[in-house]
């Protein structure tokens, strides 16, 4: 539910960044989202489109990265994904760790739209 | 031709955990115990914290921020349960408390003359384990009239939280709620949840839920609350 309100804080800072690197549009937004994150990917992705609507990143769409929850076990320093949401180390069965990966709820890159070359004439040479 | 692609990191929400983090530094100052309490709707948040005001005021200073998606009627019932300090916050249709709302709702108090801060979530077990809100702890309620197996539904929040309610156990037998199953199912995703069960209809259990808030304030206030009368 809350989806629709991290959709607008991810297009509010990109749409900053855009003013900041003077692009005028984005193809694509690169996110890392955690299985544990409490973030819905899909639902994301749906409040993100209809709230671009109108904007800047209208023709925008999330890349959305879905990242599974690891964990690093502080007994027998073992690193395993936590399958089905069991958070005991499997081999030597302590429940005693540090989730390494599965919290994220970060952008991580932005892909420029091409027509930002044409509309500015410049060519980044990539 | 494809896009130039760029790199940039950016934590969703950061400027929400910024403003958690000063409201835990303010309150770390000050020795004030805040804790965060999510449940799903009807779970019994706001009987709780009418129990714990009614047989701890005597004993700990309690502000109690009361969110609510519409209406003033939590806050209302904590007042009448004599909650002194009691803040409302009508989220108008959202369905959580952000750090902003709850940093907002507190800037009037008088932190040095507080042992303990009672943020009370919109009821919710999605939505609010994404906003940090400068809390020492999410405590999470559950009641025996919901399903047993919500800890598995709901991770992210039972894997945040360092506590668990289960409410209602005066109830048990009338469902198929298994005590067992629920504890299983809770230490599967976080094996170091400290578990209470009680009832605020019959009072049972509320006792050893009263000792350890004392306890836990104490350790924070770094004194030894637990021989003062009331």
């Amino acid at each position: 539910m809350h989806e629709l309100r991290i959709a607008t804080e991810i297009i509010e800072t990109v749409q900053a960044e855009m003013n900041r690197r003077r692009l005028e549009r984005i193809g694509e937004i690169g996110m890392a989202i955690g299985a544990l994150s409490g973030v819905d990917p899909e639902a994301l992705s749906f409040a993100f489109e209809a709230s671009v609507t109108g904007t800047s990143l209208e023709n925008s769409r999330l890349n959305i990265d879905f990242i599974p929850v690891e964990g690093h076990c502080l007994e027998c320093h073992n690193e395993f994904s936590v399958n089905e949401l069991c958070f005991v180390c499997p081999k030597c069965g302590s429940g005693n760790l540090d989730i390494i990966r599965g919290q994220e709820l970060n952008i991580i890159w932005l892909k420029t739209d091409d027509r930002n070359d044409s509309a500015k004439g410049d060519n980044h040479g990539r | 031709m494809a896009g130039e692609k760029i790199p940039f990191e950016k934590k969703v929400l950061s400027e929400n955990d910024r403003l958690a983090s000063d409201i835990r530094a303010r309150l770390d100052d000050h020795g004030v115990m805040a804790l965060n309490l999510v449940s799903s709707p009807g779970s019994g948040k706001t009987s709780l914290l009418e129990k714990t005001l009614g047989a701890l005021s005597g004993r700990l200073k309690m502000a109690l921020v009361a969110g609510d998606v519409q209406t003033r009627n939590d806050a209302e019932r904590l007042e009448k349960a004599g909650g002194k300090i009691v803040r409302p916050i009508i989220t108008g249709g959202a369905c959580h408390l952000d750090a902003r709302m709850v940093g907002a709702a507190i800037a009037d108090i008088d932190l040095r003359n507080l042992d303990v801060l009672f943020v009370e979530n919109v009821g919710n077990l999605v939505c609010p384990s994404s906003y940090d809100l400068g809390e020492d702890m999410k405590i999470v309620l559950i009641s025996t009239t919901e399903g047993d197996d919500k800890p598995l539904k709901y991770p992210s929040m039972f894997r945040r939280s360092s506590v668990m309610i289960i409410n209602k156990i005066d109830l048990l037998g009338h469902s198929d709620f298994s005590l067992e199953h629920v504890r299983a199912n809770a230490l599967k995703i976080n094996p170091a949840l400290e578990i209470f069960e009680l009832s605020c209809r019959t009072g049972i259990g509320l006792e050893t839920w009263f000792d350890w808030l004392i306890r836990a304030v104490a350790r924070k206030k770094g004194k030894d609350l637990t021989k003062a009368s009331s």
